[in-house]
């Protein structure tokens, strides 16, 4: 069963993508669409039923060298189920949503058959990231994390006729590639020390581990502290983590089903799996942890800044995700793991809920994404307005305060700003007040989207608002079943999650070091501290309400009054023209000198001068030998090589 | 081996590959006349089928092959004019450089099917180059071997000097004067090893030890002794086949001036005898040496593949950017063998074969455009895919394999050599995987320029897909990259044991010395 939920995916690609010229468009496509919801339900089925240790099931062999050795295998334990839900349940609805969104696309041509190639893509991510959730090993993983990469490349720049999503499809590669560097010195820093890169040899490693040193840059390193950290710059990359997030705004260059599935819902969140499914080594390493929490912390902070003044509606979203991502590495990196999970697992119903829903807006004003332009399209769209409205209830964490019931980023972002304030240390509580911060932002600008959106009065292009009709059905559906996730998965799965049954739920596949007693301690916590998420968020509501619905003109009063402050932040803190100028101009500089002077001047002028231009000239002084033939020359090489040969062998000799 | 009725034409069965197509460059020769359209198509139908018939030969032999033995196998033995031995034999690290010479043929065959300038000589060259290349991986005898590993000369530059660009004269002569120079070295340090040791059978030089005692040279002190002189003098012919930095400029001159095919041969099969070269001599015949000499090696390789990935981006003619991206291929081999260790070696190895195909391909990918427009300036494309959806999807997978995707043979190759340097020397590899950033940028940059975008330029407003024969060239190539990188093992397998005993031997002579210091 595991392998069909493995290798469905991988079936609907290849036939979708290849096969779409014999079968029709039409089945090509429902054919991969019927075989995703197949393997969802295996999943959920999957999911209900697991309760035992960890399985692992043996495919075939891969990479063996020496004492080296790779398997393909699924590693079925609870942190694979519930992967495996999200990924194939919102991966089968937005194959879903898709029929409609891509039905009729203005960015191309009559009679381009764009749309098997789409849903091919979109199975093969898929693949990918079920290869990534199941891996026994850290190969496996590496495979799928690639594998997701390039699908996410060629999704982004699905658009190829379009400059923006080419450069955007690149840079986020490229962007990825830099943190799999660090990945990838992870693995071999594994392998040097343990031998081996399966996960049950490695983990056992964990312990020893600690005790052993590791010289690197200068330094003497703890090696479970620095290989823990190149396996997180990894997890920075893939998760868009600062420094390494400047990808993903602009990934949404991609058509809006790619942002839901794969920029919000699923591979984005693949760096905190990854931190969670090595707690085994991170819980060894208090330092890399620190780290993790302070750039998950920052990053939540940062990107909540830069969402309060985007305009497009997509990026604001993005910012969102990247912001959202920071809470989960910051609670893994408190060491409640169970917490970052919980939030992976409703943010992906909540998050892919308002892309779709996003996309529905997009499609409804005709691929306008600036909401400048929208305004009072509550009454146009009324399913894609209830759709969003939940969603930013969802976000924002709206619920009942100090009872477990309300929507699913009630209970999941609580639990997670609550873990960093019960680690009781100094990184706990920065993460805790930035978090707190980052929730007030959230909360102001989701529903600053939802007010320019949906209220006020229709702004841009009349025509468009005229226009403006409720997406089809195959749209809304999948946004009905998100909307059902995005309001009871919080409650359903609070108590497995993070309240007292969390140790039996998630068994061996999260490992706790003997002094980590953060999620006790959140469960018993001031009641101030409960209530401050919900006040933030209390408050950014309000705000918004205030900017944007109760006096419309104070915004870019205010953007006026702090112009220096609005642009920064509206130029996202200057991170893309700071790395264009070091890391693309420098390196294109270097490129250039090493071409022009090292290849050209220093070694073809030293070494051509020598033997291009001396020996012709040489050989033209005697005149007949010039005849311009080549094999002239080569012949004439021979025997030169013959008499010098010779002249060594009668030496040589005697 | 079993001897049965078949057993005659086994016991020969590596002379009969070898011979295959020699044979039929001289029938071809002597009896194809005219320059008609008939004795144009009686040659390539003649070249194509004696690659084939060379093809299924190989195909006997890796069948009859035995992984675990980590001896030469197929070994056959003659005596030759003047005394020198003719003397071949495989074992489970040549094997595989004839099986990618022997696939990879055909392949280059059908791609100079509408080549029409002296088709006749030209199919010789490359059947009397695949003659050679074959020799240099079945070769037990050090003459033997020195005269295919030279003679594979003459064929390549006159490819490029008769059917090469505008360009050729200077590119043939560059390619000419390199790869000699490197090799007189070789030559010298080859007859010093037939005084010393007696003999020039590879078996037996592989049990003798050369000396390594230290003495003194022009006042400095020469560690290693005659171990490391001859090293050197291999090293210098090896690197520069390779390429090595800095001796690689004269690679991406020859790849733009030549031909379609000639660039496949290249960088497909001519530039692994350097690798092979180190481990059939370098390693086992100077293993004191060449762990002295591992670290200068292992740096080496990584400025090629920082040096060239950068210079890689900065291009603008397809040819010299693929070109460049080969040298810092080639570096991740050379890091592997100097790693010493199985998993740098197997890895080495496997990138050689891997590249052959990769390479292969991404030359081929230029070819068929530059076929069909006549240049290979990155800025005379763009938007290809609106016309040329196979041709994209093709080239899409061999970008990626080029970039090391996890699911192709690039990956594993890749990964093997790294996991291997780590091992002892953690710079290196730092280096080394920051390069894998670097591959992806101007290979990725390269695709968007040619295949996205949309498709404006006049020139290009009528070109065509694929047609069937380039398709069926690239199948094979397809095919091999990704069950390869799927299902490594298929290499890994028959390397893996003779790769081991190969590290057993460095280690214990490692130890050897430090016993005897």
């Amino acid at each position: 069963m595991e392998q069909l939920v493995l290798f469905l995916p991988l079936i609907g690609s290849i036939i979708c993508g290849f096969g779409y010229k014999y079968v029709g468009e039409f089945a090509a496509t429902a054919f991969a669409t019927g075989l995703l919801f197949i393997a969802a339900i295996l999943s959920w089925v999957i999911f209900i039923n697991f309760h035992g240790p960890t399985e692992q099931i043996y495919i075939m062999r891969w990479i063996e060298s020496g004492e080296l050795s790779s398997f393909w295998a699924i590693r079925l334990d609870r942190l694979t189920s519930i992967m495996l839900i999200v990924v194939t349940t919102v991966s089968a609805l937005v194959h879903f949503y898709s029929f409609g969104y891509m039905s009729d696309d203005p960015n191309w041509k009559d009679g381009e058959s764009y749309k098997p190639r789409f849903f091919a893509y979109l199975s093969f991510f898929t693949f990918a990231m079920l290869m990534l959730v199941t891996s026994d090993n850290l190969l496996q993983m590496f495979f799928g994390w690639e594998g997701v990469g390039v699908a996410s490349y060629l999704l982004i720049g699905f658009y190829w006729r379009k400059s923006s999503a080419n450069s955007a499809a690149m840079k986020a590669f490229i962007v990825n590639r830099v943190g799999d560097f660090g990945f990838a010195l992870g693995i071999f820093g594994l392998f040097y020390f343990t031998g081996s890169i399966n996960f049950n040899d490695i983990f056992a490693a964990g312990p020893s581990l600690k005790s052993e040193n590791i010289e690197f840059l200068w330094m003497e390193w703890s090696a479970i502290e620095l290989l823990t950290f190149l396996l997180f710059i990894g997890a920075m990359g893939k998760s868009a983590q600062l420094f390494l997030h400047t990808w993903l705004p602009d990934a949404m260059e991609g058509p809006t089903p790619v942002s839901a599935l794969i920029h919000a819902a699923t591979m984005v969140t693949a760096g905190v799996f990854l931190v969670c499914r090595m707690s085994p080594l991170f819980e060894y390493a208090p330092n890399t942890l620190a780290f993790v929490t302070v750039i998950g912390a920052t990053s939540a902070f940062i990107a909540a800044t830069i969402g309060l003044v985007q305009n497009d509606i997509k990026r604001v979203i993005a910012y969102s995700t990247m912001s959202q991502l920071g809470y989960m590495f910051a609670a893994a990196g408190v060491g409640a793991y169970q917490a970052a999970m919980f939030h992976l697992f409703t943010h992906a119903f909540f998050k892919a809920m308002l892309f779709l829903g996003a996309g529905s807006v997009i499609h409804a004003m005709h691929h306008e994404q600036d909401m400048r332009n929208y305004g009072a399209l509550r009454k146009k769209i009324p399913y894609t307005f209830v759709a969003m409205l939940i969603g930013t209830l969802a976000i924002t964490g709206v619920g009942v305060p100090l009872t477990h019931i309300g929507f699913a980023g009630f209970l999941s972002k609580d639990a997670v700003i609550e873990s960093t304030y019960a680690a009781h240390s100094l990184v706990g509580s920065y993460a805790f007040w930035l978090l707190v911060g980052a929730a007030a932002m959230t909360s102001f600008y989701s529903w600053r989207l939802i007010f320019l959106t949906f209220y006020g009065s229709p702004r841009g292009d009349i025509e468009k608002h005229n226009h403006a009709h409720e997406s089809p059905f195959s749209m809304v559906i999948p946004l009905i079943v998100l909307a059902i996730g995005s309001i009871f998965s919080g409650m359903i799965w609070f108590e497995d999650f993070f309240g007292h049954h969390y140790n039996e739920f998630f068994g061996s596949s999260v490992y706790l070091s003997p002094e980590n007693h953060v999620i006790e301690h959140a469960h018993h916590l001031d009641n101030w501290v409960k209530l401050s998420p919900f006040l933030a968020m209390t408050f950014g509501l309000v705000l918004s309400w205030v900017f944007y619905i109760r006096y419309p003109s104070w915004p870019s009063r205010l953007a006026n009054t702090f112009q220096p402050l609005h642009s920064l932040l509206y130029n996202k803190y200057y991170f893309d023209e700071a790395y264009d100028f070091i890391f693309i101009k420098g390196s294109n500089a270097l490129g250039r000198v090493f071409w022009r002077i090292g290849d050209g001047w220093i070694i073809d002028g030293g070494l051509n001068g020598l033997a291009l231009r001396l020996i012709p000239y040489l050989t033209k002084l005697s005149g007949k030998m010039q005849s311009g033939f080549m094999y002239h020359y080569a012949f004439a090489m021979f025997i030169g090589l013959g008499v010098l040969l010779s002249w060594f062998v009668i030496k040589g000799v005697n | 081996m079993v001897c049965n009725q078949g057993c005659e034409l086994m016991e020969n069965i590596l002379s009969i590959a070898t011979f295959i197509p020699l044979v039929a460059a001289i029938i071809m020769g002597l009896l194809l006349r005219g320059d008609d359209k008939s004795a144009q198509e009686n040659a390539k139908w003649l070249a194509l089928t004696a690659t084939l018939a060379t093809l299924l030969v190989s195909i006997a032999i890796i069948f009859g092959f035995d992984p675990n033995n980590t001896g030469f196998q197929f070994v056959e033995e003659h005596n030759w004019l003047l005394g020198i031995n003719y003397k071949m034999g495989v074992d489970g690290i040549s094997i595989l450089f004839v099986m990618l010479t022997t696939v990879l043929m055909p392949i280059v065959i059908g791609a100079c099917w509408n080549v029409e300038h002296r088709i006749k000589e030209y199919m010789m060259a490359f059947l009397i180059l695949e003659t050679l290349m074959l020799g240099v991986f079945c070769a037990l005898d050090l003459v033997l071997f020195y005269l295919f590993f030279e003679g594979g000369l003459i064929p390549m530059f006159l490819i490029v000097g008769i059917w090469g660009g505008k360009n050729r004269i200077y590119a043939a002569f560059k390619f000419f004067l390199y790869t000699l120079l490197g090799s007189v070295l070789m030559l010298i340090a080859i007859l010093y090893m037939w005084i010393v040791a007696g003999t020039t059978d590879i078996v037996e030089l592989l049990n003798f030890k050369f000396s390594a005692t230290s003495f003194d040279l022009l006042g400095f002190e020469i560690s290693g002794g005659a171990q490391t002189i001859l090293w050197v003098a291999f090293f210098a012919s090896f690197a520069v086949k390779m390429p090595m930095w800095p001796v690689h400029t004269w690679l991406p001159d020859a790849h733009v001036q030549a031909p379609t095919a000639g660039s496949v041969v290249l960088a497909a099969i001519l530039l692994k005898m350097g690798g092979y070269g180190f481990l059939r001599f370098s390693l086992p015949m100077f293993p004191i040496a060449s762990s002295l000499m591992a670290d200068f090696v292992l740096w080496l390789s990584v400025i090629a593949i920082i040096y060239t990935s950068l210079v890689a981006m900065v291009q603008e003619d397809m040819k010299k950017l693929i070109a460049y991206s080969s040298v810092a291929h080639m570096g991740y081999v050379t890091m592997g063998v100097f790693s010493l260790n199985q998993q740098g070696i197997d890895g080495a190895i496997f990138q050689m074969i891997s590249h052959g195909f990769i390479s292969g391909a991404l030359f081929l990918i230029v070819g068929v455009i530059y076929d069909r427009i006549h240049t290979r300036e990155i800025n005379a494309y763009g938007g290809l895919v609106n016309r040329m959806p196979a041709y994209a999807l093709i080239f899409m997978l061999f970008t990626m394999a080029n970039v090391g995707l996890p699911g192709t043979s690039g990956f594993v190759g890749e990964l093997l050599t790294l996991i291997g340097v780590f091992q002892v020397n953690i710079w290196v590899a730092l280096f080394a995987t920051f390069g894998v950033v670097l591959s992806a940028a101007y290979a990725l940059w390269l695709y968007r320029r040619v295949v996205f975008g949309d498709l404006i330029k006049v020139s290009l407003k009528s070109i065509n897909d694929l047609d069937r024969r380039e398709r069926l060239l690239f199948t094979p190539l397809i095919l091999a990259t990704v069950i390869l990188g799927v299902y490594p093992n298929f290499i890994l397998d028959i390397i893996g044991p003779s790769v081991s005993t190969l590290v057993e031997s460095l280690e214990t002579f490692q130890v050897n010395q430090l016993v005897d210091n």
